[in-house]
């Protein structure tokens, strides 16, 4: 999911899919619920592993990797069947991952153990284990490949770890409890959510220095619940959606202004998000009411409410046959 | 693209030399816990002190990465010991404290000549009157008042339109504290008065519950709730399920509010809970909660001024700038006019949250939480003026 931007980089080069596919993972009921983007209905449910959390395919989308994080492995499977085709080494309470550029290594969270975890998927053996902070839960990998970040919820850092040397090479401190970020723009960005803090923080990557911070503010929503999570980029990066948990909106965030511009209603809690292949419509999960809101991308308003299993969690996109 | 790395990160980052020490010490009278009915729920010996040592490793490994390092020293003073001489010791040592011991060791401590400047936080005591006129600039609070129990419990039940109470209290000390509380809350959210009694059975409830309770409970108006003081937990237990009328219980059993409470699991608790109880081997309770939080309220505001002075660090802590991630769904801060952590309270059974208070509809003009315990209005506090 958080390596859309890889993803669509493929699919933006080839002739445009038709239909396609939304896969969202259920955390309290191990399963993975498949939505058909073309009759927006649940078509298929795929049992998991273990509380799955983070889903990405890889770049052919021949398969798919899940954070099975009670299982404490990531299981590879095969999108076709539903068939689990191994599992890999992941490190104890995988929560979260990217996918690197190279369509080979993943870097995981383990947000129990305070370390970040390379494997490679080829081998399927642990390449490197990095300490990090309490709870890392963010991934995000440039685009270069060259930098990967891990942000932990409780030491509230983003770590800077160099691809290479798999050593960290700065921490920056964010707001309370960061939870997600992307590399965006060619890289000449990082953003990170802080979902206690209820900020997203933009860091220039060539200084790490922070660069503006983005705040939310709804009427009739405390701001304490106003927590933002998960976020996606429309393709020509000028335009963030920003799920803000349990204040029930996606925020429309101006990427090159840092302003908010509309806050669409969503289904409760709100966590990550998924695009359809032609970027017209995004697609919410919604951990509270287990159901995911689909969102006209144009008109930046809610379509429909798909039910889903308990608690969805990730979301990440399978294209139609071309 | 490659990053410019530059050198000053790298010095920073990079180095071993450790640019700021932090020590705290716990310290602790060990009273003992008063004889209870039950034997299933020992009070654990490292009670609270489990809850310091997780903040030390929580803040260690944050401060790891900015080159902060964090000590605990642990003193332990058993019940007829001298408590101000080893507080005094540990103050000489470093300015900062939790303190695990009653109200009156607290004071006492408080008040040493040595404790001017310190920062101390309470992680034990619920009197309201510390956090009113007993209270102390110098003594930050991180267990919850118990008006901030009261009110929590009130809001829960008045929102579930349940507003007849009656109320069953306890042969001791904290049981008629506790129940006053939540009379007064109460009465603050205009529940109902259908009665009260103090129980003073000499029974051994695990035999004959089934006798005694009824008619205990029988000269109680109709009631929606029945309300048991016992901080002890000692005969709370034996309540539900042989009062005269089927009435649900609350206060100190059925529908508790808490702290903190190993049902809690949501907002990335359950991550806190498997640390601790690797820790500890047991789930965390309220006064772990308590010494948690402080020792990483203390951390928080290292983080963010880099700063180990006691009197920068008070400041920030009750400025409007800090805020805790205390995964309880909403960040936590200290209220600047009595040293208080506002936090949420959820309602808890053995089982599960049965809701988080402050309650949807109880507002507040600057933050909701306020409206659990004293207010700047009810706090007759005057020392952080």
């Amino acid at each position: 999911m958080t390596r859309c931007l890889t993803a669509l980089c493929l699919i933006l080069g080839l002739p445009a899919f038709a239909g396609g596919e939304i896969w969202v993972t259920n955390e309290k009921d191990d399963t993975i619920s498949v939505i058909d983007i073309d009759s927006l209905e649940v078509t298929r449910t795929i049992p998991t592993g273990e509380r799955p959390r983070g889903i990405t395919f890889s770049h052919d989308y021949s398969r798919v990797y899940i954070c099975a994080s009670d299982s404490d492995t990531v299981q590879v499977m095969d999108p076709e069947t539903g068939e689990i085709l191994h599992d890999l080494p992941s490190g104890e309470d995988p929560e979260q991952f990217v996918l690197h550029p190279d369509d080979r290594h993943l870097w995981i969270a383990n947000e129990d153990d305070a370390v970040t975890t390379v494997v490679d998927t080829e081998s399927r053996t642990v390449i490197a284990q990095i300490n990090v902070g309490i709870e890392p839960e963010g991934m995000a990998v440039n685009e270069a490949g060259s930098i990967v970040i891990t942000t932990s919820e409780t030491t509230n850092m983003a770590h800077w770890i160099d691809t290479a040397t798999h050593e960290i090479i700065a921490n920056t401190l964010v707001d309370s409890r960061p939870r997600h970020a992307e590399f965006v723009k060619d890289d000449t960005e990082l953003w990170v959510s802080s979902e206690i803090g209820g900020t997203v923080t933009v860091f220039g990557t060539e200084s790490q220095e922070e660069r503006a911070k983005i705040t939310f503010e709804i009427q009739g929503v405390h701001p304490d619940r106003i927590q933002p999570v998960g976020f996606e980029f429309t393709p020509d990066g000028k335009t963030a959606f920003v799920a803000l948990g349990p204040a029930n909106h996606v925020a429309v965030v101006n990427a090159e202004t840092y302003e908010v511009e509309e806050y669409i209603l969503t289904g409760r809690r709100v966590w990550h998000m998924a695009f359809s292949p032609d970027h017209a419509q995004l697609f919410t999960t919604n951990g509270v009411s287990g159901d995911v809101t689909v969102i006209d991308v144009a008109s930046r308003k809610p379509l429909k409410s798909i039910k889903v299993g308990r608690f969805p969690w990730g979301a990440a996109m399978r294209p139609g046959a071309s | 693209m490659r990053l410019a790395i530059s050198s000053v990160l790298l010095g920073l980052w990079a180095g071993s030399a450790t640019a700021l020490d932090l020590g705290v010490t716990w310290l602790h009278r060990a009273v003992p816990p008063p004889p209870v009915l039950s034997n299933l729920d020992p009070v654990p010996e490292d009670l609270g002190r489990a809850g310091a040592e997780l903040g030390l490793r929580d803040n260690a490994t944050t401060g790891q990465f900015l080159g902060h390092a964090y000590t605990l020293a642990e003193s332990e003073v058993p019940e007829d010991g001298d408590i101000l001489a080893v507080a005094r010791d540990a103050l000489a040592q470093s300015p900062f404290l939790i303190v695990d011991a009653p109200a009156a060791d607290l004071l006492a401590i408080a008040g040493l000549p040595e404790a001017e400047g310190a920062l101390i936080f309470n992680a034990s005591a619920p009197e309201t009157a510390l956090r009113s006129g007993d209270c102390r600039a110098n003594v930050l609070h991180t267990l919850p008042s118990r008006a901030m129990l009261a009110d929590a419990l009130m809001q829960g039940l008045a929102s579930k339109r349940w507003t007849d109470l009656a109320l069953v209290t306890g042969p001791r000390a904290g049981d008629h504290a506790w129940a006053e509380a939540m009379k007064a809350s109460a009465a603050k959210f205009r529940l109902r008065a259908r009665g009260e009694a103090v129980w003073d059975e000499e029974a051994d409830m695990r035999r004959n519950a089934a006798q005694e309770v009824p008619l205990f409970t029988q000269g109680f108006r109709d009631h929606d709730v029945l309300l048991v003081a016992d901080e002890a937990h000692d005969f709370a237990r034996y309540i539900a399920y042989n009062t005269w009328l089927p009435r649900p219980v609350a206060g100190s059993a059925g529908m508790m509010p808490a702290a903190w409470s190993r049902v809690v699991e949501q907002w990335g608790a359950a991550q806190l809970q498997s640390r601790f109880e690797d820790l500890a081997g047991r789930p965390m309770q309220d006064r772990d909660y308590a010494a948690w939080a402080a020792f990483r309220a203390l951390g928080e505001a290292v983080t963010r001024t880099g700063s180990a002075d006691p009197a920068t660090l008070r400041s920030y802590m009750l400025g409007p700038d800090f805020e805790l991630a205390g995964f309880k769904g909403s960040p936590l801060s200290f209220r600047p006019w009595n040293g208080q952590l506002r936090q949420p309270i959820p309602l808890v059974t053995d089982q599960a949250v049965v809701a988080v208070a402050p309650m949807e509809g109880f507002l507040h003009q600057g933050n909701e939480l306020d409206t659990l315990g004293l207010d700047r209005p009810d706090s007759a506090c005057t020392a952080f003026d």
